[in-house]
């Protein structure tokens, strides 16, 4: 009970002090928007491919929801040395790195259906599983939540952690197959797109949606689960032998 | 400030905290040097040190915010040394610098740190509103802890450490760099503390502060222990040590030369009032005055001074307190509390 105190606390907080702040709203919501919007004016596509899109857009929305305050804030806690207060909690590690990404899951779940919800005035999304899309949004948005807090407990200063974490962003979009199928990526680079974790999001996502995934979807999800355990266990590590000198 | 010894502890007293042998390395420097001492439930504890001797790391490894590389800790009979997080819910910190929120307000701070050790909502409120007014911030609750002073920061920052009532009170340099009136009002606030039966361990490199507030010192210097023991025991080495004070008409720093040559029995050393001149059996004034008047030197005032634990520190450290001082706050200057 006391843990689940902090916890909630924990959360709230940063749900307050960060996630709220129209800075992060606008940057989580308003990039993917751009992104469609730009799409349709260049390729002069129709509504009805919308559908098409939507897998790619819903996974950016998660990438850029999750990754962009969770490495600041963590950075810049460990700065101003509040962090240590943390520390000095009387609760695991587990359960207090938990609590702060959980903030992070939460923005980038809830920013996964905005383009949903735009799209669904636009288009008819009768065909969409929501019973795999759902659990798949909140995976992926582990999964990219697990990879900020890799790249926020990897870097000392804040600005680097937007830089690391771009260098990752920005290169996910073309690798994971958001917009372009990972066939159609030159040979040599197809083996990193399997290297990251948001390939097996989008396949769910586009699976979900449109039903032309590329792999099973238990195997998508396991090897998501995977990279959601293996990324916040290196996270861990790296904190109690970084910061716990 | 009223001299408050903590009159709880005395010899044959039940440890809270054990520390056997602890090191911690940094690269090349030893920064805390195979330390053993223990903290007994009641005590205030003293560690005494000038810059760099130590007093953070120790903390540091004593709350689990650091590993040491070895040596033992107990707390409460829990092996701390493995498992940092055995007996985080038993002790407070105050760190030498504050690590509150600045984005929230006074009592918002002070309601967040105690949720952090799973007190309830309303108990949160009621603890964090009788703290406010217990440290006199109670105007400024609802204001932004970034716009705080640094008397109010600190203030704040204890508060928050003694938010969840922990038996055990870590507080590092509690009073540096703030005003006289403030740091009175804190070590009252500490003294007042201890009488209501937390024990605390506090690091400071005023030596006064120490002598008023703590009952056992320990003297670190370059990560070692030099010395621990209660004030008393401390003051009892200048027993029966006799000391006068002489000061001069003009500055000059033959005099203690002059003395010594001829009373090598004497003990002589400059102070920033002239010099000191010491000796275990009484000192008789008139041959002194007269030697150094004959030497062209004119004494203005000769009195008889009585140690102070000051004397029995450079004693043992051969660190001179002054010097001490005067370091830190050159350096809390340049730097922000
Ligand atoms: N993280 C660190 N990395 C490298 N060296 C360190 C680190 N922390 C402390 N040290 C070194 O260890 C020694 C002890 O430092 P510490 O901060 O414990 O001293 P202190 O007694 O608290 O000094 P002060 O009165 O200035 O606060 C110093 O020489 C310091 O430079
Ligand atoms: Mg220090």
């Amino acid at each position: 009970m006391k843990t689940w105190i902090a916890f909630w606390n924990i959360l709230l907080k940063d749900i307050c002090s960060y996630y709220l702040k129209p800075p992060n709203i606008s940057w989580g919501l308003l990039f993917p928007l751009v992104w469609i919007t730009m799409f349709f004016i260049r390729s002069g596509m129709g509504m009805d491919k919308l559908p098409d899109l939507l897998p790619g857009l819903v996974a950016l929305s998660i990438l850029f929801g999750t990754t962009s305050v969770l490495s600041v804030t963590v950075t810049f806690e460990k700065k101003g040395r509040s962090f240590e207060r943390l520390l000095l909690a009387p609760i695991s590690l587990e359960i207090l790195m938990l609590a702060k990404t959980s903030g992070a899951i939460l923005f980038g779940t809830i920013n996964a259906l905005v383009p949903i919800f735009v799209a669904m005035f636009l288009t008819d999304l009768s065909a969409i599983n929501w019973y795999v899309l759902v659990p798949a949004i909140v995976l992926i948005a582990v999964s990219s939540t697990f990879l900020g807090l890799f790249i926020a407990v990897s870097v000392k200063e804040v600005f680097e952690a937007q830089t690391f974490s771009n260098f990752f962003r920005f290169p996910m979009i073309f690798l994971c197959g958001l917009f372009f199928p990972i066939t159609s990526l030159p040979i040599f680079l197809r083996p990193l797109s399997y290297a990251l974790p948001l390939t097996y999001g989008t396949d769910i996502l586009r699976g979900s949606m449109t039903g032309s995934n590329v792999m099973p979807f238990a195997l998508d999800f396991l090897v998501l689960s995977g990279f959601c355990a293996v990324l916040f266990y290196i996270s861990l590590r790296n904190i109690n032998k970084k910061w716990i000198t | 400030m009223t001299k408050q010894k903590s009159n709880q502890a005395d010899d044959n007293q039940e440890s809270l905290i054990d520390v056997v042998r602890l090191t911690k390395k940094f690269e090349d420097i030893t920064a805390v040097d195979e330390i053993s001492f223990s903290l007994n439930r009641g005590d205030i504890f003293g560690f005494l040190g000038p810059n760099g001797a130590g007093k953070t790391t120790t903390i540091n490894m004593l709350t689990g915010l650091s590993r040491p590389d070895s040596g033992t800790i107990k707390a409460a009979g829990l092996d701390c040394t493995k498992n940092p997080k055995a007996a985080q819910h038993l002790i407070g910190v105050v760190p030498d610098e504050s690590n509150l929120y600045p984005e929230l307000s006074g009592f918002d701070n002070l309601c967040f740190c105690a949720s952090l050790y799973g007190i309830r909502k309303k108990e949160r409120c009621e603890r964090a509103g009788e703290l406010l007014q217990v440290f006199g911030l109670k105007e400024s609750a609802n204001r932004k802890f970034s716009g705080y002073s640094k008397g109010m920061k600190r203030k704040l920052t204890i508060a928050a450490g003694i938010i969840h009532r922990p038996p055990i009170l870590f507080l590092d340099e509690p009073t540096t760099g703030i005003d006289v009136a403030s740091a009175r009002q804190i070590r009252q606030l500490i003294a007042n503390l201890n009488s209501n039966g937390t024990t605390i361990f506090l690091t400071t490199h005023y030596i006064e502060e120490a002598e008023r507030l703590c009952n056992r010192i320990a003297f670190i210097v370059n990560g070692r222990i030099n010395r621990i023991d209660t004030v008393e025991n401390l003051m009892r080495r200048t027993q029966g040590q006799q000391m006068v004070q002489f000061a001069f008409q003009t500055a000059t720093n033959k005099a203690c030369e002059y003395i010594i040559a001829k009373f090598p029995n004497l003990r002589c050393k400059t102070v920033s009032e002239g010099i000191c001149v010491e000796s275990p059996q009484p000192i008789r004034v008139g041959p002194l005055v007269r030697l150094l008047e004959d030497n062209g030197i004119e004494v203005a005032e000769a009195k008889k001074i009585f140690p102070t634990l000051e004397d029995v520190f450079v004693e043992i450290t051969g660190i001179e307190a002054r010097m001490m001082k005067q370091e830190k706050e050159k350096m809390k200057m340049g730097g922000n509390a």
